[in-house]
């Protein structure tokens, strides 16, 4: 009987302590936020959220100081759109090849392969973009550095890839069959079936991943740090070297006097990023719950 | 009716990898008849109806031997395009699989594949494939709602459409109705009668009543092997084998 | 028929277009490796992995940076693996459906899109400067620790879920409690899919600089760590140190390389040990 009355009380409490667990990630959630506002916020004591924001000119460390983020956010779009422009068709068509055309072997090498693309540190993509690629785009395009937007977008879209394609390739597979035999028994070719049927039924679940993947680009910090050149001027074409925010916060704050307003206006500079990525994150949430019923009929 | 055989499979046997699931079957299908496969689970019916338009071919690692043929000539051989001989043959599967699409999209499906693009000869098409399959006062005033949005049985008959509209010559129904409740099963079996008047219609069912009452030959197949083929009405009332009588009397299956 | 080869050719150059983009994205990959590997393993000697940087981390090798990496990834999995694992267990063992799961899920979705450099400035705020860990190895850890919990809560759930419900209830219908059930029965059937999950975030956090930066990463330190207050160097903040900062850019070319390299075998490594283990499992399967 005690024993018995032991466990009425014991279950309950590993249950509500395994929800306080489950809850580590809100907090951990709102401790960014927390701590992402009390070191940013003292910043618009100097400037106001509408200069900030639309402010032409970053120059932190000039006397008097300008805090204009505009450029670094016009750079972050930049990268961020070409990367996208290029990743998500590759992304999207490297699903589609694996899971509707590829046979079983082949898809049973490329899936690792994407794998491991997602998992080489950015740092090293980086690396690689900076030592080998901008010497190349600098002799192709002849241009004064290969450290530019191109650089930076071209890199970013070869780790957002993997983002796009797995999360692609799932939603993809997703399509029931019968779906696939509906359309192939009414006489469409292989191609015919896959425009027309796979990927309409799928394109909540391809959406997601290009939101995801461009979610995942604008974030990236090494990569545009180390490629796009780092000139905090509005970029006019993509061959212009800029500074995405990710790579005005890594570069600065080991510079900036701590709790010096270029210290708090880098933190600010994390706010809108976190604000940004948050909004891919939500949409993308969105997009993929609203849409999620695509299955076949049930009775 | 005529006594010509619009399609035909000639010593016709199928691989998945090494199991032989289709036991060299030679079998007849004639014009304006519903032939009806029955047998049980297992049996190799099923398979036997997907190796008719090729759907079997979207499965690796099978392989057909023999023959199919479609007005004389081999479906099977190298020089056939399947997706030409999909479009002549027909299929109405299991489970009803409308796409995510609205009802006349669905239904258009095919006929766009064909290159039609001219609106009103879309619209008369769809209409014409809608009232065939006896499902277009149920849906005339919600042409642009999902298909999804229909009940399981309107699913079926719009898939019936859907196969309809592209003008086949042989329509194949995998268990049409198995999924259905009572009356659905009821209105597909009306719909099959009166589809016969224009097409071949080729039908498994594991429902022994549904083919005494649709079809006119009833063909039984058992473990891969067609055990016995005959108009249904000697088949149901003096099958020849043993095997038949057992499976039809329900003493296995 | 002149429509019917129109289709076809339409499918052709489709499938053409497809195949393309699959080619380019494995080309891209191995010409990135090919060039790590062609110009790093020259530089990997005995040397270079145990000996520290000298003359100006112009010469000498990465030892210090090895350690430290090791150290800041063992402290992300202390930290991350028993809040993942937990985390886990309430969503596949405990949540109903409902708000409160529908909140902790968009909670950890949003975790794992939050940039890696506003870890960072998370870190610097809460970690370094808040509780006052300084840059040092805590701080690194933690940091880290959080940045890979989504991935370990991920995966871990997906292995929980995989457990056959006939395994619980057989447990249950014996008079063992839930809690009894998910540690004798559920948890040790998860255990692999768990372990892969845990070791590809140490993948992760191996591979991460953005968040070490201002909470860890020391430029160069030649004498290994004493305690977990210590800074440290780390492999990949090493590898930008020498690739943009300094005066000696061109001549440690080799150097760069090579920590890039050692990077990518450490990386490529556990991730592969991680993907080797779930092919193990899934083949093994028979449920």
């Amino acid at each position: 009987m005690k024993r018995a009355r032991l466990s009425k009380i014991k279950e309950p409490v590993i249950e509500n302590l395994f929800l306080l667990f489950a809850l580590t990630s809100i907090i951990i959630l709102a401790l960014i936020v927390v701590f992402l506002f009390k070191e940013g916020l003292p910043i618009f004591g100097k400037v106001s959220i509408k200069d900030f924001l639309f402010g032409k000119y970053w120059y932190p460390t000039y006397d008097p100081p300008e805090f204009g983020i505009l450029p670094l956010i016009a750079a972050s779009i930049l990268v961020t759109l070409l990367a996208s422009v290029i990743a998500v068709p590759l992304g999207v068509l490297s699903a589609v090849y694996i899971s509707e055309i590829a046979g079983r072997r082949i898809q049973e090498i490329l899936k690792p392969i994407i794998e491991l693309l997602a998992s080489l540190p950015s740092v090293v993509i980086g690396f690689f973009g900076m030592v080998v690629l901008a010497p190349f785009l600098q002799d192709v395009f002849d241009i004064a550095t290969g450290l530019n937007g191109l650089n930076a977008s071209l890199m970013l879209a070869l780790m957002s890839v993997p983002t796009i394609s797995s999360i692609s390739e799932d939603a993809i597979h997703s399509v029931p069959r019968e779906l696939r035999e509906a359309s192939l028994a009414l006489g469409a070719t292989k191609w015919e079936t896959i425009s027309r049927v796979v990927i309409p039924a799928s394109l909540s679940g391809i959406c997601t991943a290009a939101i995801l993947g461009m979610s995942r680009a604008i974030g990236e910090t090494m990569v545009v740090l180390m490629v796009a050149g780092g000139a905090a001027a509005i970029p006019e074409s993509i061959f212009d070297p800029c500074r995405p925010m990710p790579a005005s916060i890594a570069a600065e704050m080991a510079e900036a006097p701590f709790r010096s307003y270029h210290y708090h206006a880098l933190f600010a500079t994390g706010v809108v990023l976190f604000v940004m990525t948050l909004l891919f994150n939500v949409i993308a949430d969105c997009v993929s719950h609203k849409y999620k019923q695509v299955g076949t009929a049930t009775l | 009716m005529s006594n010509n055989i619009k399609m035909a499979t000639e010593n016709m046997s199928f691989y998945y990898g090494d199991f032989r699931a289709i036991d060299n079957i030679t079998l007849g299908f004639r014009e304006n008849y519903v032939t009806a496969l029955i047998g049980p689970s297992g049996c190799g019916k099923s398979t036997y109806i997907r190796t008719l338009n090729r759907m079997n071919d979207i499965i690796p690692g099978t392989r057909v031997e023999g023959k199919v043929l479609l007005d004389g000539e081999n479906i099977y051989a190298s020089s056939v395009d399947v997706v030409e001989i999909r479009k002549r043959v027909g299929m109405v599967f299991q489970k009803p699989n409308p796409f995510p699409k609205t009802i006349f999209n669905d239904v258009a499906y095919g006929l766009r594949l064909k290159g039609i693009k001219n609106r009103s000869e879309l619209q008369d098409r769809v209409e014409a494939s809608l009232k065939a399959a006896a499902i277009w006062d149920e849906v005339k005033d919600r042409l642009n709602k999902s298909a999804l949005s229909l009940s399981g049985g309107q699913q079926q008959r719009l898939c019936i459409a859907r196969a309809l509209a592209i003008e086949p010559e042989v329509l194949l129904m995998d268990e049409p109705a198995s999924a259905l409740d009572p009356i659905a099963t009821q209105k597909i079996e009306e719909l099959i009668t009166e589809l016969k008047k224009n097409y071949t219609i080729i039908i498994v069912t594991h429902n022994m009543q549904q083919a005494a009452r649709v079809s006119d030959i009833t063909a039984f197949f058992y473990m891969g092997k067609l055990i016995e083929v005959n108009t249904t009405e000697k088949m149901f009332t003096r099958p020849s084998k043993k095997q038949t009588e057992d499976y039809i009397t329900g003493r296995f299956g | 028929m002149e429509f019917r080869k129109k289709r076809k050719l339409i499918e052709g150059l489709a499938f053409g277009v497809i195949r393309l983009s699959t080619v380019i994205i494995c080309l891209a990959l191995a010409i990135m490796l090919g060039f790590i590997l062609l110009y790093g393993y020259k530089a990997i000697t005995w040397t270079f992995l145990t000996q520290p940087p000298t003359e100006a981390m112009t010469k000498g090798g990465i030892f210090p940076a090895i350690v430290g990496t090791f150290y800041l990834t063992l402290g992300a999995i202390v930290v991350a693996f028993p809040l993942g694992v937990a985390s886990a267990i309430y969503l596949s063992e405990y949540a109903r459906q409902g708000r409160l799961v529908r909140f902790i899920r968009l909670g950890i979705n949003n975790l794992a899109g939050v940039p890696s450099v506003v870890f960072g400035l998370f870190g610097l705020g809460l970690f370094v400067v808040f509780l006052g860990f300084g840059s040092s190895i805590l701080s690194g850890s933690l940091t880290l620790g959080f940045l890979i919990l989504p991935v370990i809560i991920g995966t871990s759930e997906e292995a929980l879920k995989a457990v056959p419900q006939t395994y619980r209830e057989a447990s249950l219908a014996l008079g063992g409690t839930k809690w009894q059930t998910i540690y004798k029965v559920v948890l040790p059937a998860a255990l692999p899919g768990i372990l892969t999950g845990s070791i590809l975030g140490i993948g992760r956090a191996a591979g991460e600089t953005a968040p070490i930066m201002f909470t860890a990463a020391a430029f160069y330190t030649p004498k290994l760590p004493s305690s977990v207050f210590d800074e440290v160097m780390a492999l990949p903040y090493h590898i930008y140190v020498l690739a943009t900062a300094g005066t000696h850019i061109e001549e440690t070319r080799h150097l760069q390389y090579g920590t890039a390299l050692v990077l990518i075998a450490l990386v490529l490594g556990i991730n592969l040990v991680a993907i080797i283990i779930r092919t193990k499992i899934r083949r093994k399967q028979t449920y």
